[in-house]
């Protein structure tokens, strides 16, 4: 087998030796369904439960990339402003290691307070938890100019814009895809902590409804869900990070 | 009238308390000369290229270019250095017409003549036989590629003096030898200004008009070796004995500022 099918069979394999594992693990040792049910258990109820999954999943989902977007735009132009500035860095890093520190779950009854039930914690929640890794990846990009480069560039007299639209973003974009990846996947996190602790739709709330009413194999079709969106959302991003940086990459790609 | 003038520079890194890397630094360079520093590693050969291209002031004496004294960032002056700082997602075209895109003197205009400037940059290309990797990525050319590329960048918009930073030093012997005769080619077309920082000795020869060797940290220049080898020169003439006791005796020289 080349090594090229390897890799690419290797998530799969990896994935179905675990399910293998928890599936002969909950039998051989006879675990009771409403602890921790058997994955062929579990996907039951999405074939049982679907149209309600699927309404909360849809819901979740929208809720998770509206707060993910927002926190793009604002990660972006944190760090573009963190990363091109010393003083904005020296100002704002600390305040945001502040907020970073928080755990969100603390956050989510304030803003319930402010906004009520619904969407709206959830949106915030999921840009709270998955602004700080863009932030920090994109002022890292546009900090870590080689200094060479820095004195060819100033020798020239430039302008700080053209330094920044024309070597500090571009070269920003590999780290700036990769937090993506990691954010997108925070603010799931986000989203179904919000709809968990005060939520009337959406997986989350899902779930806290079965597990109230010892709805285990239910619980466990929610986390597979999220998992599955979160997965799916990771390759996305993924597959436009390697799109829109290939030239960052060219050291991973199968050589002759 | 001289086009640079250093007198009795000192430079000092980090207020006063902190290192001194050049002291009673004096160097007159002509318009069209090819000057060579050489010295032992850390002696402040890079620094004086700094106080040149005006990125670093004098903490003492005077430094003068055009007989106007160099505060900030100079005009009409490329600089390259021992890495290829080549960025990665232009191609090698792109990537030599950066100086013309964002200098002072070009920006404003680099739409415009566009088809001039890439005519430009093409005759550079063409000098160091990089025309058919024009549309090239960095990664894609070998390191020799990639220094022949940033010796074309410095060059674009077209400046008085050019500031090497031991250009060769991270390249095997033979692509370091071949690149030679490149900048020379360049040179002899062009009668631009070098300044080139060194520790390679028969690099130095090989290019200057005229050699410097400098002391230890803080910097002064100790000995002065007029180079009269007839151009251009070739490997062949590396061979010569002329060109091999004026190798010997600036050797000679660093080993005794070593030992001081």
């Amino acid at each position: 087998m080349s090594e090229t099918r390897r890799l690419r069979l290797a998530p799969w394999l990896a994935t179905l030796a675990l399910v293998a594992v928890w599936e002969i693990g909950c039998r051989v040792f006879a675990v009771e369904e409403f602890l921790l049910p058997t994955p062929s258990a579990s996907l039951a109820p999405l074939w049982e439960y679907a149209g309600a999954i699927w309404h909360n999943a849809v819901f979740t989902l929208w809720v998770t990339l509206l707060g993910f977007a927002l926190a793009v735009v604002f990660g972006l132009l944190l760090g573009v402003a963190t990363g091109a500035s010393r003083l904005a860095y020296a100002a704002l890093y600390p305040m945001l290691i502040g907020f970073n520190s928080i755990p969100k779950v603390a956050i989510v009854p304030i803003l319930v307070i402010w906004s009520g039930i619904g969407a709206v914690p959830g949106v915030l929640t999921a840009f709270l938890i998955s602004f700080f890794p863009i932030v920090v990846n994109v002022a890292t990009g546009i900090a870590t100019l080689e200094p060479e480069l820095e004195d060819v560039l100033r020798s020239l007299g430039p302008r700080r814009r053209d330094i920044l639209l024309k070597v500090g973003l571009p070269r920003a974009m590999p780290y700036f895809f990769a937090s993506l990846k990691v954010a997108v996947t925070l603010a799931f996190v986000g989203s179904v902590i919000s709809e968990t602790i005060a939520g009337n739709r959406g997986i989350g709330y899902l779930m806290v409804q079965a597990s109230s009413s010892f709805r285990t194999l239910l619980v466990f079709a929610g986390l597979l869900t999220v998992a599955a969106m979160g997965i799916g959302m990771y390759a996305l991003f993924a597959w436009l990070e390697q799109r829109m940086t290939g030239w960052a990459f060219r050291g991973q790609q199968p050589i002759g | 009238m001289a086009l640079i003038e250093a007198e009795r520079v000192a430079l000092r890194y980090g207020g006063p308390a902190g290192t001194l890397a050049l002291e009673d630094f004096s160097l007159t360079v002509e318009p069209g000369e090819f000057v060579a520093l050489v010295g032992p590693s850390g002696c402040g050969k890079s620094s004086f290229l700094k106080v040149v291209s005006g990125l670093h002031p004098v903490s003492a004496g005077s430094a003068r270019l055009h007989d106007a004294p160099i505060a900030g960032p100079q005009h009409g002056i490329g600089m390259a250095f021992q890495n290829a700082t080549l960025l990665p997602w232009r191609t090698t075209l792109e990537n030599v017409l950066l100086p013309l895109e964002v200098s002072r003197d070009h920006r404003a205009t680099f739409r415009r003549k566009r088809a001039e400037h890439e005519a430009r940059a093409m005759a550079l290309l063409r000098t160091v036989g990089l025309a058919e990797f024009r549309d090239h990525a960095p990664f894609q050319l070998s390191g020799g590629m990639q220094q022949r590329a940033n010796l074309c960048r410095p060059l674009v918009h077209e400046p008085e003096i050019l500031l090497l930073d031991e250009p060769f030093a991270a390249l095997d012997a033979f692509t370091r030898e071949e690149l030679w005769g490149v900048l020379q080619d360049l040179w002899t077309q062009r009668r631009f200004t070098v300044l080139l920082v060194t520790h390679d000795l028969r690099e130095a020869v090989f290019l200057a008009d005229r050699i410097h060797a400098v002391s230890r940290r803080p910097g002064r220049i100790v000995k002065t070796r007029a180079v009269d080898l007839p151009r251009p020169r070739t490997l062949a003439t590396t061979f010569e004995p002329a060109f091999v006791d004026i190798v010997h005796e600036l050797r000679d020289e660093i080993s005794r500022v070593r030992q001081a």
